[in-house]
């Protein structure tokens, strides 16, 4: 018994466009299941159509000879049920009233729901408040208890019965239109429309209908197939005229019969499952027509995200060094939609001392936060990453466990994520959050400790009410800090810092600096600053690796980078500063010395 | 908060009056020979007008429906016109047979939904296969075909369990549940289809959430990712989802009842339907209703309570 709400969740999942659809048919064709369907489907109609060429009984027709007649009695090809009414001629009857069925109960539900979803998506406002509020109720209702209920109005009619519960059909196709309209409403080409004078009407039919069809299309088959079978069950009770043959009514009387007769079950069954069977999955090899050839591939397994050496290393590169993190050849690569590979990074050297700031830039793309990422182990799984050095502080990353990675990330390296609101999870406090990284390391209560300890050292006045404070009840700054007081509470080593400064007003942007500055000088911690901003760099960094197109273009001290840019790209990026006057040039204050600005927030 | 839900229960009062209203016209314009079904093919005029007298319906259908209303505010619901019993003893006699294949369903469903979306969610690969699947099962074949075929080969065939039938708990717990198991496989199937693949949608697009690499930067188990952040977050859409199917079960349960010949609304309500027995039906109405109404106002509520931005502004 499929319910109405299932058509969302099958029918809205699909991005469609409007130009795939010119091959979507031919692909459908192409498709076996898709192919068979249709098949399947088209015979089923005419034999419905052709039922009385056959030259059978009358369906109803019932002879006391045929009662129960088995398989193969003359002139009862199926045989006879208890009734001793001719099977075969029944099933033949039968197809009509479930093609009718579903054609009513998909029919009307169409209707209503694109018309009123066409209405209140375009129109918006209180029209769309009162017609969606009645959509929902009409869609929570048990459909099946009114269908019930209202059968005396039917008067036995199963068409009339169809147009009921197509109504209760009606809201999925609603809100699938309504929220299509709602997409499309705003798009230029509608505006474009509008602004040519067309008429309302004219724009909705024309344009906007025009978007909406694949997806009612698909959902044709879901509402047919979702009336058919509710047809089937209500004959199945016994409601509707007994002179209408139909499988549901079949069935029920054989259902009656199970214990004598139990084959007289599978003609009415087998038809019906095909019918439905066959209209559903036409509607899933067009959906799948429409959604592109391109699906497959995503199914394709790719290699473990764990990076793993490859390649002979050279004796310089197997050298430990004293460096906190060392990184050879680094290479990530994603699987194309095409089956081919890129990588995005393509062969990163880079070093961090103990205590060391190291600045990562590039523009967007340049593969400096997929670098970041592929040190933490937190790339998406369909990355693949090789390395020929990939160490932190004296263990190789290369081939480590989850369970081993996991227990570095919660104590030798830490993260600090660019947009703050986004990195904290909505449903808990920021102390709950904060807390449950330090578990495994320390007791509840002295992590709580802990974290309202980092809370007052990353400058938040009020540790307590913050940390009791559900993330979206702090600002985006005092956010920002709560990150970074996550990032330092297990000690880190290393510190990996993606453009913290980015998402933050300007005022709120330099306070961040000073408090990483300070907090970098205090814990001695390496730092991996990952930026696209050389005022940044000025700022903190002592070294600095410049990234372009998944390369590292130039490495070398930061004041060497300002002043003599040996690439090209580097002068466009240090030009890129328009107020000249961030490039420092006194020495970075000494470690332990915080310094001035920090004092106070 | 109370004036909140005191205006939702208010609301559901003009629910209640628009939806039985409604029905109550309806059937009564259908115009379906009460008397003639109670009193027999050979009952004279007299016989079927002392009977239409009796039962209040010679009188006008407006004041008919006004005493069946001002009865509904006294809880008293009217008789059934054929066996006398009072709708509201009737109906509470009946319940537990539905609610116990209802909740029951509901638990399979809730379970395997929230198994199958997570680790499908977290694995991929041949999990989506078995959740297509199931999407495909229950869209394919009907609910009765279902039906059919586990009545045949679990009940008929293997007889693990009886075919037909109901056997309360207070009589006993285990044949309790051998009687109301297959019912409830089979009106979990239509559930556990879109339940469980609404469940992986949303698991895999908090999945991919920048907060949740943030916790996994912090050394947090996969095991708390899943089950203690994702899920949580996840849970909101798939709770309103799982809310709709509730109400649902209960007009499936209707045709499931009926293949297993369970004493609950299915069959009760089928047979009043055929014979116009109308104070059952607006029985079975009010029930819907109210059911439509509660349910609602708890899934707010309980998003609400969800919800951490909801619940305390």
């Amino acid at each position: 018994m499929s319910t109405t709400n299932e058509l969302d969740t099958v029918v809205l999942a699909e991005d469609l466009d409007s130009p795939k659809r010119a091959g979507a048919f031919r692909r459908l064709l192409r498709n076996p299941l898709g192919i068979g369907a249709l098949i399947t489907l088209t015979a089923i109609i005419v034999l419905g159509q052709s039922a009385p060429l056959f030259g059978v009984h009358e369906p109803a027709f019932s002879s006391l000879d045929a009662v129960n007649a088995p398989i193969g009695t003359p002139e009862y090809l199926l045989g006879g049920d208890q009734y001793g009414r001719d099977i075969l001629a029944r099933l033949l009857f039968s197809i009509n009233v479930s093609l009718i069925s579903g054609a009513i109960g998909a029919g009307v539900s169409i209707v209503i729901g694109t018309v009123f979803g066409l209405i209140a998506g375009y129109i918006g406002r209180t029209t769309d408040a009162v017609t969606s509020w009645v959509f929902n109720l009409l869609m929570t209702f048990p459909a099946l208890v009114l269908v019930l209920v209202l059968y005396p109005v039917t008067g036995g009619s199963y068409q009339i019965m169809m147009v009921i519960f197509g109504i209760f059909l009606a809201p999925g196709t609603y809100r699938l239109v309504r929220n299509m309209v709602v997409g499309v409403r705003s798009e230029l080409y509608v505006d474009a429309a509008r602004v040519a004078g067309l008429s309302n009407r004219r724009i909705l039919s024309r344009h906007i209908l025009f978007v909406v069809r694949g997806p009612i299309i698909i959902s044709v088959a879901f509402l047919a197939s979702s009336a058919i079978g509710i047809q089937a069950g209500l004959a199945f009770l016994g409601l509707g005229s007994t002179l209408v043959p139909s499988f549901g009514s079949m069935t029920g009387d054989a259902f009656a019969n199970i214990y004598l007769h139990p084959e007289q079950l599978v003609w009415p069954s087998l038809l019906l499952a095909l019918l439905t069977g066959s209209v559903i999955l036409l509607g899933n090899a067009y959906r799948d027509a429409l959604a592109g050839p391109q699906t497959p591939v995503r199914r394709k397994r790719t290699a473990p995200p764990l990076a793993r050496r490859e390649g002979a290393s050279s004796a310089e590169a197997t050298t430990p060094t004293a460096a906190l993190l060392s990184v050879r050849n680094l290479r990530v690569r994603y699987p194309q939609a095409d089956g081919g590979e890129k990588y995005v990074v393509d062969g990163v050297s880079l070093d961090v001392a103990p205590g060391e700031v190291v600045g990562l830039v590039g523009e967007s793309g340049s593969g400096k936060t997929q670098t970041a990422f592929s040190i933490l182990g937190l790339l998406p799984p369909e990355a693949g990453v090789e390395a020929d050095v990939l160490s932190l502080a004296g263990e190789s990353l290369l081939g480590v466990s989850p369970k081993e990675m996991r227990r570095l990330r919660g104590g030798v390296v830490a993260y600090i994520p660019q947009e703050p609101m986004s990195n904290l999870d909505p449903s808990y406090t920021v102390g709950n959050q904060l807390v449950e990284g330090l578990l495994s390391s320390m007791s509840r209560r002295e992590a709580k400790r802990t974290v309202l300890e980092l809370l007052e050292r990353v400058g938040i006045r009020d540790p307590d009410r913050v940390f009791a404070s559900y993330p979206h009840q702090i600002s985006g700054g005092m956010a920002q800090r709560v990150l970074i007081a996550g990032a330092v509470a297990s000690r880190p080593k290393l510190l990996i810092a993606d453009e913290p400064t980015t998402a933050l007003d300007v005022t709120v942007q330099a306070e961040i600096l000073d408090l990483l500055r300070s907090l970098q000088n205090e814990f001695g911690m390496g730092v991996l600053m990952v930026t696209h901003n050389f005022g940044v760099v000025a700022d903190l960094c002592d070294r600095v690796v410049v990234m372009r197109d998944g390369r590292a273009v130039e490495t070398g001290a930061v004041r060497d980078i300002f002043h003599h840019p040996s690439e090209e790209y580097t002068r466009e990026l240090v030009g890129a500063i328009l107020d000249e006057e961030t490039v420092r040039t006194d020495p970075a204050p000494a470690p332990g010395a915080p310094s001035a600005k920090e004092a106070t927030r | 908060m109370i004036t909140y839900i005191l205006r939702r229960l208010g609301a559901g009062l003009v629910l209640v009056f628009i939806v039985t209203a409604i029905t109550f016209f309806l059937v009564h314009a259908a115009g379906v020979p009460v008397a003639n079904n109670l009193a027999g093919p050979q009952a004279t005029a007299e016989q079927i007008a002392a009977i239409n007298a009796k039962l209040g319906l010679d009188r006008p259908v407006l004041e008919q429906y006004v005493t069946w209303i001002s009865g509904f505010f006294t809880g008293d619901l009217g008789r059934s016109y054929f066996s006398s019993e009072p709708v509201v003893d009737a109906m509470a006699s009946r319940l537990p047979v539905t609610l116990s294949v209802v909740v029951f369903a509901m638990i399979i469903t809730l379970v395997i939904s929230v198994v199958l979306g997570v680790a499908a969610a977290a694995r991929r690969g041949p999990l989506d296969v078995v959740i297509q699947t199931i999407a495909t099962i229950s869209n394919v074949f009907p609910g009765i075909i279902l039906g059919i075929v586990l009545v045949f080969i679990f009940a008929i065939t293997l007889r693990l369990v009886p075919a037909v039938g109901y056997t309360p708990p207070t009589e006993s717990v285990p044949k309790w549940l051998a009687s109301i198991v297959l019912p409830a496989v089979v009106l979990s199937i239509g559930g556990i289809a879109s339940l469980s693949a609404q469940i992986r949608g949303s698991m895999i697009d908090e999945l991919g959430k920048d907060y949740i690499r943030t916790l996994r930067s912090r050394g947090v188990s996969e095991r708390s990712i899943l089950l203690r952040h994702a899920l949580r977050n996840a849970s909101g859409p798939a709770f309103t989802t799982f809310s709709l199917l509730f109400i649902s079960l209960f007009g499936a349960a209707l045709f499931v009842e009926k293949i297993f010949a369970l004493p609950g609304y299915g069959t009760f309500g089928f047979t009043a339907t055929v014979q116009g027995d109308l104070p059952i039906m607006l029985g079975l109405t009010l029930f819907a209703v109210c059911l439509v109404v509660v349910v609602n106002l708890l899934v707010d509520l309980v998003s609400g309570w969800l919800n951490p931005k909801a619940r305390v502004s």
